[in-house]
């Protein structure tokens, strides 16, 4: 089993009334809001979290990209990334990924992976989202029916420019390159393993299965929702005659471990409460521009949420139905390693993004939950998959000899 | 009228409603951003036709129209037009008039801005083709069903009516539907309308040279009435006229008033 330390890095000062005063989380949450003089700390202390969880064990750090978002101050998680790629040495810096339609040209994304990748010395997971709507569409403004097809060229021309030792010219629909020569390449071959972000669109499975991309469902829903989910993405891999390694599929879960169940509620409680109540506050109307999902895709969603009736209710987030629910894995040691078992289990994932950080979480809180995780649940969990321990297909294959970054100013602190 | 079916050139397949008599001179109506509704008869079009021999063509990824993949930018678009209106045996000396509203006053004004001199006269109602920024267009493609009621008609009867999927007290499987249609429509319709419906249509404009007539609905809350003075601007020699009692759905909510205008200035 493999464990990615993640965060989104949320604003943690959104207002009481957020919900009740503002539509959405996400697209048109005025920048009012955001005070860069409180935004240092927040980057500071959000970037310090990830580098300790390098230092407890973890096997990935994980970040992402969001676009004026008030749960994820990640525009360029390759900033991130390269901070990470310098300050940490061991584990994998897992970048969730790129939005590859949203750059232009994309073989920027090329570039920016494969310095990361050599800065890091083989360390760089390279995710490759299709984005959500609210980032790619609303706030990046791509056009929804045409998204698809720009990210598949986009693809195609990355993974062709890792490949390429001469260059060559690319004349795609969306990108006309006459001369395609990525200076520098990845040191990872033939490319860093590749992971494939995704939200439940039937086509993005056959996708990773066909091309051997880990699928990774980044949900907020936790695992006894993604069940039926999964599932589906397990019996598309299974028809399309691939083996049923559990390192082809990753899964992101809310957890917030302390010494006892009830002192899990006392600590986290608020916390996790400030993220779904106000942080997950998207406007409906952003969720879905018409021709971002196929009709088949379509046909298969709850409409529930569209309904003018809908739109006045909402029912307020409890710690008891989040935890009831699985969207969040809290208690004790002994309860978080029993339900995480569960969801390792019934999901069949070999990869797990732990969301140990949320919403509006203190810095020592995170750091008790984080360390209590890799101390008292982690050790348990790494042999759940016996048989395929030695698959490392999507994995990183670091350089054995790195260079470690002088350590000059820190000696001076 | 009567339906039948065209295969363009490119490979789309298209459902036109043909009305009117035999031998009237042509008009081919271009349908607005939800398409070509139910009405009862009679409609703008059944108005048109006790005079012209009218043609109106779906566009691909409308109803029962297909191909909508092979359309990807305004280009695509105009020249989809001009391989209908070639299906339908409707160039010179046939020269029809040109009527369209909503996006499809866009496409007949991109189409007419191409070859001027093959279009007899052009109507406007209510187009999309222009943008100005102390007026925005409001984010249609962020609308939740209902919202498409209540911006794009004046009579929220008619908007029930016409548009039953997208109203408040629809049952779950007409919004179904309505959501499904509205992801191909609206799907298509991005190409040339998302994220700002805006695809410099104005620099081309000096090419309209064709008489037009442009109509405006006085309670437009889709693209206000203010683009009205908008297109006055750019084609001085165009009539404009504002009617009342209707939303961007104009055709739909007076059909009577807006085809006697229409005929009125076709003469």
């Amino acid at each position: 089993m493999k464990f990615t330390w993640f965060n989104l890095m949320p604003w943690p000062y959104l207002p009481d009334d957020f919900r009740q005063t503002y539509r959405s989380v996400w697209v048109d949450i005025p920048n009012r809001l955001y005070d860069p003089v409180r935004g240092h700390a927040v980057y500071h202390e959000y970037m310090d979290q990830l580098e300790y969880a390098d230092a407890l064990g973890y096997d990935g750090i994980g970040v992402n990209e969001h676009h004026q978002n008030g749960y994820g101050l990640m525009p360029s998680p390759n900033i991130i990334a390269a901070t990470l790629a310098r300050r940490t040495s061991r584990s994998a810096i897992c970048v969730i990924g790129n939005s590859i339609a949203l750059y232009n040209p994309p073989i920027r994304v090329a570039e920016e992976f494969a310095m990361l990748d050599v800065i890091s010395g083989g360390r760089l997971v390279a995710g490759f989202p299709v984005g959500t709507p609210m980032d790619t569409n609303f706030c990046y403004g791509q056009i929804p029916a045409l998204t698809r097809d720009k990210y598949a060229e986009a693809h195609e021309l990355i993974m062709r420019a890792w490949a390429a030792e001469e260059p060559f010219a690319f004349d795609g629909k969306y990108t006309q390159l006459r001369w395609v020569n990525c200076w520098p390449k990845p040191i990872q071959k033939p490319h860093p393993p590749i992971y494939i972000p995704g939200g439940g669109s039937v086509e993005t499975y056959d996708f990773c299965v066909d091309h051997d991309y880990n699928y990774s469902y980044l949900s907020f829903n936790g695992y006894l929702a993604a069940k039926t989910l999964m599932d589906s993405y397990w019996e598309r891999v299974a028809a399309r005659g691939k083996d049923e390694s559990p390192h082809r599929a990753a899964f992101a879960q809310i957890i917030a471990v302390a010494d006892t169940d009830a002192d899990a509620e006392r600590l986290y409680s608020e916390h996790i409460l400030y993220f779904y109540n106000r942080c997950l506050h998207i406007a409906p109307a952003f969720l879905d521009p018409p021709g971002y999902r196929t009709v088949d895709t379509i046909k298969a969603t709850s409409l529930t949420r569209l309904q003018r009736q809908t739109q006045r209710e909402f029912r307020e987030a409890t710690w008891k139905g989040l935890v009831d629910g699985g969207m969040v894995i809290a208690g004790s040691p002994q309860t978080v390693r029993q339900r995480m078992e569960e969801l390792i289990k019934t999901l069949h994932v070999g990869h797990v993004f732990c969301l140990l950080h949320t919403g509006n979480q203190t810095d020592e809180k995170t750091r008790h939950n984080s360390r209590l995780f890799a101390t008292e649940v982690m050790p348990h969990l790494r042999q759940m998959w016996p048989e395929w321990a030695n698959d490392d297909r999507w994995w990183i294959h670091p350089l054995a000899d790195r260079v470690t970054p002088e350590a000059s100013l820190a000696g001076q602190r | 009228m009567i339906e039948r079916w065209l295969h363009t050139g490119r490979g789309a397949r298209v459902r036109v409603l043909e009305g009117g008599p035999a031998d009237g001179p042509p008009l081919v109506f271009l349908h607005g951003l939800v398409g070509l509704l139910d009405d009862t008869p009679p409609g703008f079009l059944d108005h048109l036709a006790e005079r012209y021999r009218v043609y109106a063509p779906e566009l691909p990824g409308y109803g029962d129209s297909h191909g909508e993949q092979l359309l990807e930018d305004m280009l695509d678009f105009s020249l989809h037009g001009w391989d209908v209106l070639d299906g339908l045996g409707l160039n010179s000396p046939r020269r029809p008039a040109l009527v369209g509203h909503s996006i499809g006053g866009m496409i007949a004004a991109e189409m007419t801005c191409l070859a001027p001199g093959a279009i007899a006269k052009l109507v406007l109602v209510d187009p999309f083709g222009l943008w100005l920024d102390e007026h925005p267009i409001p984010d249609f493609f962020a609308f939740l069903p209902f919202e498409f009621g209540d911006y794009l008609f004046d009579d929220a009867r008619r908007a029930t009516e016409l548009l039953a999927g997208a109203t408040q007290l629809a049952d779950p499987e007409s919004l179904r539907q309505f959501f499904i249609a509205n992801a191909r429509r609206l799907g298509t319709a991005g190409k040339i309308l998302f994220p700002i419906p805006n695809r410099r249509l104005s620099k081309r404009l000096y090419r309209l040279t064709t008489e037009t007539l442009v109509v405006w609905a006085e309670h437009d809350r889709l693209i206000p009435p203010v683009y009205a003075q908008h297109w006055q601007a750019l084609l001085p020699h165009a009539q404009v006229k504002c009617l009342p009692g209707a939303g961007h759905m104009l055709p739909y909510e007076q059909p009577r008033a807006l085809a006697a205008e229409v005929l009125a200035f076709l003469g």
